[in-house]
Parts: C-alpha cells; sequence; structure tokens
C-alpha cells in the first residue's frame, strides 16, 4: 500500500480543486491523442481522428476526457485504497480493451501537463513531485489486473 | 535524418525565442533534481541539496541550468543536424559524467512543464507534440555514444 504524508494529502485535494473536469477533461485526450498519436488506434468508434482540427473538434473525445477525469476524482477519494478502487477498471481495460498499460503513463503525464498549462507557476516542483507520485499510483494501481 | 514540418520548426523557435533562459534552465534543472532525487547523486559537487529550498537557490544548479538551454539553444539551430551536434556532448555525459541516459528524459519532462507553465494556453496540444518529438530528438543524440 502506498503510505501518503498529510501534505503529500493535502496537496493531491488542493490541486484536484483548482480542476474543472469540463474544461481540463476534453484537453487531456486531445493531448495524447495528438502528442502520442499511435494511442488513436483505441478510439476507432470514435469517428474523425484524422487531423488535429477534427481531434480538437471531437464530442467524443471531449466526453471521454470527463468520464477518465471522473474516475480519478474516486482515487483521490479513496487514496489509500486505489488498487481496490481500480480493479475493476484495471481488468477491463486489460480484457476487454486491450489497452497497452504503458499508454496509462502517457495520460498522466498529459494530464500532468495540462495542470501545468493552468496552474502555471502555482505547480510547484514540490507540488509537481506529489501529483506525479500520485498518478503513478493510479497507474500502478491500472496495471495491477494485467497478467 | 528526422525530417521536420515547417510548423515543427517554426514552433521550436518561437518557444526557445519566447522562453528566459535565465529562468526556464534553473527551473527544469531543480524541478528535475527535486522531483527525481537520485538526480542529485551526479551533482554531489554543488553544495547544499538537502531539500527544495536548497536547491532552488542553490547558484550552481542555477548556473548548470544556463548551462543546460545554451546547449539546446544549439539543437535549435541545427535542427537539421542534431545528431552532430551533440556528438561531443554525448561523449561527455557517457565516458566521463557517466549519467545514466534514462535521465536525459526526466530532465526534458520537466523542460516540458516549465514551458507549459510559462506559455500556459499557448502550450496547445500542437505545440506540445513538436516540442515533445524535439526533446526526443535531444535525447536520442545525447544517447548516440553511449555504446
Amino acid at each position: 500500500m502506498v503510505k501518503w504524508t498529510e501534505l503529500e494529502r493535502s496537496t493531491v485535494k488542493a490541486i484536484w480543486e483548482k480542476i474543472d473536469i469540463d474544461e481540463v477533461g476534453p484537453q487531456i485526450w486531445a493531448r495524447v491523442l495528438i502528442v502520442y498519436p499511435w494511442t488513436e488506434r483505441y478510439f476507432g468508434s470514435f469517428g474523425d481522428l484524422f487531423t488535429i482540427t477534427a481531434i480538437l473538434k471531437n464530442d467524443k473525445v471531449a466526453a471521454h476526457g470527463k468520464v477518465v477525469l471522473k474516475a480519478l476524482d474516486k482515487a483521490v477519494n479513496n487514496m489509500d485504497n486505489m488498487k481496490r478502487t481500480y480493479a475493476d477498471l484495471s481488468q477491463l481495460h486489460f480484457q476487454k480493451l486491450e489497452v497497452d498499460p504503458d499508454s496509462f503513463r502517457l495520460l498522466a503525464d498529459c494530464i500532468t501537463i495540462t495542470i501545468a498549462c493552468k496552474l502555471k507557476s502555482a505547480l510547484s516542483p514540490q507540488s509537481q513531485a506529489i501529483w506525479q507520485k500520485f498518478l503513478y499510483a493510479v497507474v500502478d494501481a491500472m496495471s495491477s489486473q494485467y497478467r | 535524418m528526422v525530417a521536420w514540418t515547417d510548423f515543427e520548426r517554426a514552433t521550436i523557435k518561437d518557444i526557445f525565442s519566447k522562453i528566459d533562459y535565465e529562468v526556464v534552465g534553473p527551473a527544469a534543472i531543480s524541478r528535475c533534481l527535486i522531483v527525481y532525487p537520485w538526480t542529485q547523486r551526479y551533482f554531489a559537487g554543488f553544495g547544499n541539496l538537502y531539500n527544495a529550498a536548497a536547491i532552488t537557490s542553490n547558484p550552481k544548479v542555477a548556473a548548470h541550468g544556463k548551462v543546460v538551454m545554451q546547449g539546446l539553444e544549439k539543437a535549435v539551430k541545427n535542427m537539421d543536424n542534431i545528431k552532430a551536434t551533440f556528438t561531443e556532448l554525448s561523449t561527455l555525459h557517457s565516458e566521463k559524467l557517466q549519467v545514466d541516459p534514462d535521465n536525459f528524459m526526466l530532465l526534458g519532462d520537466c523542460l516540458a512543464i516549465v514551458v507549459a507553465a510559462q506559455l500556459g494556453k499557448d502550450f496547445t496540444p500542437e505545440v506540445h507534440a513538436a516540442f515533445q518529438k524535439f526533446l526526443a530528438v535531444v535525447v536520442s543524440s545525447l544517447r548516440r555514444q553511449y555504446y
């Protein structure tokens, strides 16, 4: 189980409170699909992802961004139990969706960059370190059901 | 040889014209030392790195940040020949400094976060993708002389 200090808990919550899921959600997926284009393979049913403009306008991409951030909210509220919180989602991504678990890290990095764009210098080095520890714990939990 | 689109060339030059090397270089290095503390092992001669405050106020860290930015500027000016531009630096990091090449991308990631924080919404997904590609080429060139 990951150990969290009081400072880490409060920092993660403080960062999360500043994130508007409706605003940030769409951006993170657009970033993943544009910066790491091979991830488009998982979104065959999302329609037009052929150009950057199409990705930025795609409603399904935007909607999926919010789905992911809502799931991240569960992690913020269950920091001591992430593996169990994400067991079903991990299973889904492994068996049904067949997502390469390296992709989770790419998404985590894009979430951090999107937050950096929004919070700017408020994302201090110490906050970044704590936020990345949190995200990598999420990535770990999402990879936990992969055999 | 890496193929750069006009957009990528213009974007990289634009980013480097907008960022203040004296601010971004030191910020990226200190972030790296704080977020990935094992990297401090390479800077034993830099004095006090015991906590985040010491790192961010350490003049040797700041000076080294500027050195790194000046190195990157060479790559910006020689985008069609980054490999050759960094041959000596690669040999230096491999043979003399004995830096684990996995660390290059850690610094790259911290640089991306600092640039994202500075540019805010101007660090769009397309700009982010171009910058990530540039960083990947730089890292690859720095790894080239290992073995």
